[in-house]
């Protein structure tokens, strides 16, 4: 599913971010292209050290030394984000894109009002009257369900869901075209986790928002993202449907990860998970990153890299980093 | 008794730990306050040999505070903790205290903060070993830390010994956790959450550690967790906790089956499996256990509850027998069960 | 233990070549880069050296009334001499001795004072918490200077002892509340959990749990309080309250500050111990922020929980 042009919102082209340590630089993010369209919710999965709220972090051009992009674009609408300053950002900031933390839970001021903290998100980006102010203010609060009448709550009155819940209305006070959402659910129980996946899914299908979410929770966004990304030291995966990923996923990685979650219906399975660890970003393993823990790996997996493979899926394209779809393998035959 | 299967040879031989009324209040605010936090009541569980049972619930509900009193950590605020049918607060001497702590000792949830960073990973295994088996000399503490790395998987058991925390991953940690645990030959280890912080590929290694401990060595698990999946995969018996008291407890593919209480229900439509079809249940304003605080009678769920009924309100549901050992603390649930029963009666009649 | 359990199929694989940086290199590593560690390094060791080898350096015994008074700085006295015809080089490498001497010993003491205190009272909790923290208000809210004032005249021309006492008393309180709350928030560590239940005695946790946890602020406590005490005596001598028949550059300012130095035409003999006194202050000071710099992002390593 590959957006035309006109309806893409934001284009991801060979990112590379890294960190500058003592030793060197570190690449955390190496050469990740994505995009999404209008109005669409891609899922992007991993684990620690994938790499995955770096590129968050890279995309919201909200990195801070020692990290950088050191290469690679990032066009929102069209426009080229990385070469932005920080003036022509906060046009941008809020507006036409928003930011949900993890933890935002924290990040809600202790000593102010979620009324006040509204009216400062609102006023930093734009000049409106008071009345129209309160006015919006009560209006997205009622969109995320919370009643109005909270804007005069502190934050610790409100309970762990409801707080998620506010800054989801700050990220959306402006109605942006894109949500950037890093784990946003990860601190709170499963019941109201899932209520408020439930519910972020909803206001995007009112509002029409294109969202990213960045998880390490697969099963999270297995109902609700249109497209999943499977993210893996640095770099992307896989990357397709949902619906195609879950039931057919091609990567081995994948398919490992979607061995390790067991499952309170159906029969009793055992299971193995994925022995190892994640690679040291700082010295992967030469050829696939991935090559130490894969159950299929091939001579030519500890030598090369592979790229990303575009494989046909009922129609559409997935894509996957992995020889066992090299198209050119397939027609030479095996070595 | 092999199978490959994280197999149920069920609850077989002894009772090993039996709690009766176990209560725990923390007391809210300064000297003179009156504002105490229930975390506990009431809590009457019992863990046979070779059982993993699995403690479910929410932040909030309680677990932690139960592993804590069992591993005398905190002490009750009233009630009783039976350690082979032994009362524990009638352990005095720092032998018995000892000999209890190695029977019993805990796994803990935080792969990053369990072990001391400045020693090496083997340092709590020795002193364990120095404090529980004092039979062994040095030499012999340093080869049965090796054998325990090894035996949870950690191999060549030399190079890790001499590696400090922050050169090994999540799941290498948790491992040494129960390496620690087990240096005590115990009979019951407390796990609190040991895998919640790790990714989720390397959870299910630690859950088929704990299943392999059990079936080969015999050791009994308190397994708890907020995650029912994972509580399904490795557990005999299941007990739902909400707001610091049981609701639900049974045989773990009975609950999953047959959810009896309306917390469970809720609990287990919320988790997310890629493989079910996606349900979107009702979505109340309340989302969240609330914190117990003074108490009054009545029910703790009855404000999320759906079926709530006006005794709900008045009187504190006791924990009742629905199906073959599987009990529920519900008013709604035990009057359905009645009237079933009170139907079948007539139409036998 | 009974059957190997090795057969497992999700074994750990071994662990990844990593560097054998251990921590105390990596220390190291960073003291020498660190330009703060560096300068107040090589002052320190500096005066250590004058001070050892002042018996060697020294041109003349510095007490020893042999010459002219007030002489002006010439090569057989690099400083000039006293009002009393002592050569003001030799007082001022032999001072060096006990100026450094009392910063250390006041400056150890003072620290282990705090950390008895501190850790003691964070971790024991309730009532004992209460006491111990009141007892160091107490001592932190009384005003220093005159405090010290009072004790040393009290306890007249009581020479080094009373002074390093009287620094160590006044010194110690602030330190206590910084360990304290470092030990606070330790105290809920996992690791500690763990302590405590695999039978260790509180004692034991104390001593080598928290202690080891807590070396890169004990120890920049204990800088901080041998700048500390590196000021406070030499101010306290200089104002006679230290024994004037001691060698150490507070004294030398006490008497040339008696004969006027300035005025009389030998500043440098005040001149002189004044700069060392700040030199040897800068020492531990700038070592200190060196070890906060170190001590704070870097060392520690760092791990995200996802």
């Amino acid at each position: 599913m590959i957006a035309s042009p006109a309806q893409t919102v934001l284009e991801v082209e060979d990112l590379c971010v890294d960190y500058l340590t003592e030793r060197g630089a570190v690449r955390a993010v190496d050469g990740v292209s994505l995009d999404v369209g209008r109005g669409e919710f891609l899922g992007i999965v991993g684990e620690s050290g994938c790499g995955k709220s770096t590129l968050l972090f890279a995309i919201a051009r909200l990195l801070s030394p020692p990290a950088q992009i050191s290469s690679g674009r990032v066009r929102f609408e069209g426009r080229d984000m990385v070469s932005m300053n920080e003036k022509e950002l906060r046009r941008l900031r809020w507006r036409e894109y928003s930011v949900v933390m993890q933890s935002a839970m924290n990040a809600l001021n202790p000593v102010l009002t979620i009324g006040a903290q509204l009216k400062d998100v609102i006023d930093a980006h734009e000049r409106l009257s008071s009345r129209d102010v309160r006015q919006r203010s009560e209006g997205v609060l009622k969109l995320v369900g919370i009643d109005p009448e909270h804007l005069r709550s502190y934050p610790h009155q409100l309970s762990g869901g409801m707080r998620q819940r506010a800054m989801i209305a700050m990220a959306l006070v402006f109605t942006p075209d894109l949500v950037i959402m890093d784990e946003p659910t990860s601190a709170l129980d499963v019941v109201a986790q899932r209520s408020l996946m439930v519910q972020i899914k909803q206001l995007q299908r009112k509002i029409g928002f294109a969202a990213i979410f960045v998880t390490h929770d697969m099963s999270l966004v297995s109902h609700f993202s249109d497209r999943l990304a499977v993210m893996y030291a640095g770099q992307v995966v896989e990357l397709g449907a949902t619906r195609d990923v879950f039931a057919e996923p091609k990567h081995p990685y994948t398919v490992g990860l979607m061995r390790s979650f067991p499952s309170i219906r159906g029969p009793l399975q055992p299971l193995t998970g994925i022995p190892g660890a994640p690679p040291d970003l700082a010295h992967p393993p030469a050829g696939c990153r991935f090559n130490p823990r894969c159950t299929e790996v091939m001579p030519r997996c500890r030598v090369e890299e592979p790229e990303l493979y575009a494989v046909n899926v009922k129609g559409t394209y997935d894509q996957v980093r992995c020889f066992l779809f090299d198209p050119r393998a397939a027609r030479e035959g095996p070595e | 008794m092999i199978a490959d299967l994280p197999s149920r040879p069920g609850g077989e031989g002894r009772e090993l730990l039996r709690t009766a009324g176990l209560t725990k209040h923390f007391k809210l605010g300064g000297l003179f306050s009156s504002r105490y936090l229930h975390a506990v009541d009431s809590i009457d569980l019992a863990i046979g040999e070779n059982e993993i049972v699995a403690l479910v619930g929410e932040s909030g509900s309680g677990k932690s505070t139960i592993a804590r009193l069992i591993a005398m950590v905190y002490k009750p605020t009233s009630g009783e903790i039976f350690h082979r049918g032994r009362p524990l607060s009638t352990l005095r001497s720092r032998r018995d205290v000892l000999e209890y702590r190695g029977r019993v000792p805990m796994v803990f949830q935080d792969p990053y903060g369990s072990l001391s960073p400045v020693y090496h990973v083997s340092h709590g295994i020795l002193r364990a070993l120095k404090l529980h088996r004092p039979d062994l000399s040095k030499r012999g503490r340093e080869q049965e830390a090796e054998y325990l790395f090894e035996s949870v998987g950690l191999a060549p058991a030399r190079e890790f010994l001499a590696k400090y925390p922050y050169e090994l991953s999540g799941g290498q940690r948790q491992r040494i956790g129960f390496a620690q645990a087990l240096a005590c030959r115990p009979e019951l280890i407390l796990a609190d959450e040991p895998v919640s912080m790790l990714d989720v590929s390397v959870r299910i290694g630690v859950l088929n550690l704990m299943s392999s401990l059990r079936r080969r060595e015999r050791i009994s698990f308190l397994y708890i967790t907020h995650d029912i999946a994972g509580a399904r995969y490795v557990a005999d018996r299941l007990i739902v906790l909400y707001a610091g008291k049981i609701a639900e407890s049974g045989p773990v593919e009975d609950v999953l089956a047959h959810p009896k209480h309306p917390y469970t229900q809720l609990l287990l439509s919320a988790v997310p499996d890629p493989r079910a079809p996606v349900s979107l249940p009702p979505t109340p304003e309340v989302q969240e256990p609330p914190r117990v605080i003074n108490p009054t009678e009545g029910c703790r769920f009855r404000t999320r509850c759906p079926y709530a009924i006006d005794e709900c309100a008045r009187v504190t549901p006791p924990l009742r027998v629905l199906r073959p050992e599987h009990e529920a603390a519900c008013h709604v649930a035990t009057s359905d069960l009645e009237g079933a029963e009170e139907l079948a009666h007539d139409q036998l009649n | 233990m009974g059957v190997n359990l090795v057969a497992d199929q999700t074994r750990a694989v071994a662990p990844p070549e990593s560097p054998r940086a251990n921590v105390l290199s990596n220390f190291a590593g960073a003291l020498l880069r660190n330009r703060k560690a560096m300068a107040g390094g090589a002052l320190l060791l500096f005066f250590a050296l004058v001070a050892l080898l002042a018996p060697v350096i020294a041109p003349y015994p510095p007490q020893a009334i042999l010459f002219d008074q007030i002489l002006p700085p010439s090569p057989q006295h690099l400083l000039g001499t006293t009002g009393n015809g002592q050569d003001i080089f030799s007082q001022l490498l032999w001072g060096t001795r006990e100026s450094l001497a009392i910063a250390l010993v006041a400056g150890f003491v003072a620290t282990v004072v705090s950390v008895l205190v501190g850790v003691t009272a964070a971790y024991l909790g309730g009532l004992s918490d209460h006491v111990l923290d009141l007892f160091t208000d107490v001592f932190l809210v009384i005003p220093t200077l005159p405090l010290m004032i009072v004790i040393a005249a009290y306890a007249k021309n009581g020479g080094v002892l009373v002074l390093i006492v009287v620094i160590v008393i006044t010194g110690w309180s602030y330190g206590a509340r910084q360990l304290r709350a470092q030990a606070l928030s330790l105290r809920n560590r996992e690791f500690l959990e763990a302590a405590r239940v695999r039978g260790e005695r509180n004692l034991y946790i104390i001593l080598a749990e928290i202690l080891p946890n807590m070396t890169s602020l004990i120890v920049a406590n204990f800088l901080g309080a041998a700048l500390y005490a590196v000021l406070a005596a030499a101010g306290l001598q200089f104002i006679g309250l230290g024994d004037p028949n001691d060698l150490s550059w507070g004294t030398m300012l006490y008497w040339a500050e008696n004969n006027g130095a300035l005025l009389a035409g030998s500043p440098q003999w005040a001149i002189a111990p004044g700069l060392c006194i700040a030199l040897l202050g800068g020492a531990f000071a700038l070592l200190n922020y060196a070890f906060d710099e170190i001590s704070n992002p870097a060392l520690r390593p760092v791990k995200r929980k996802r």
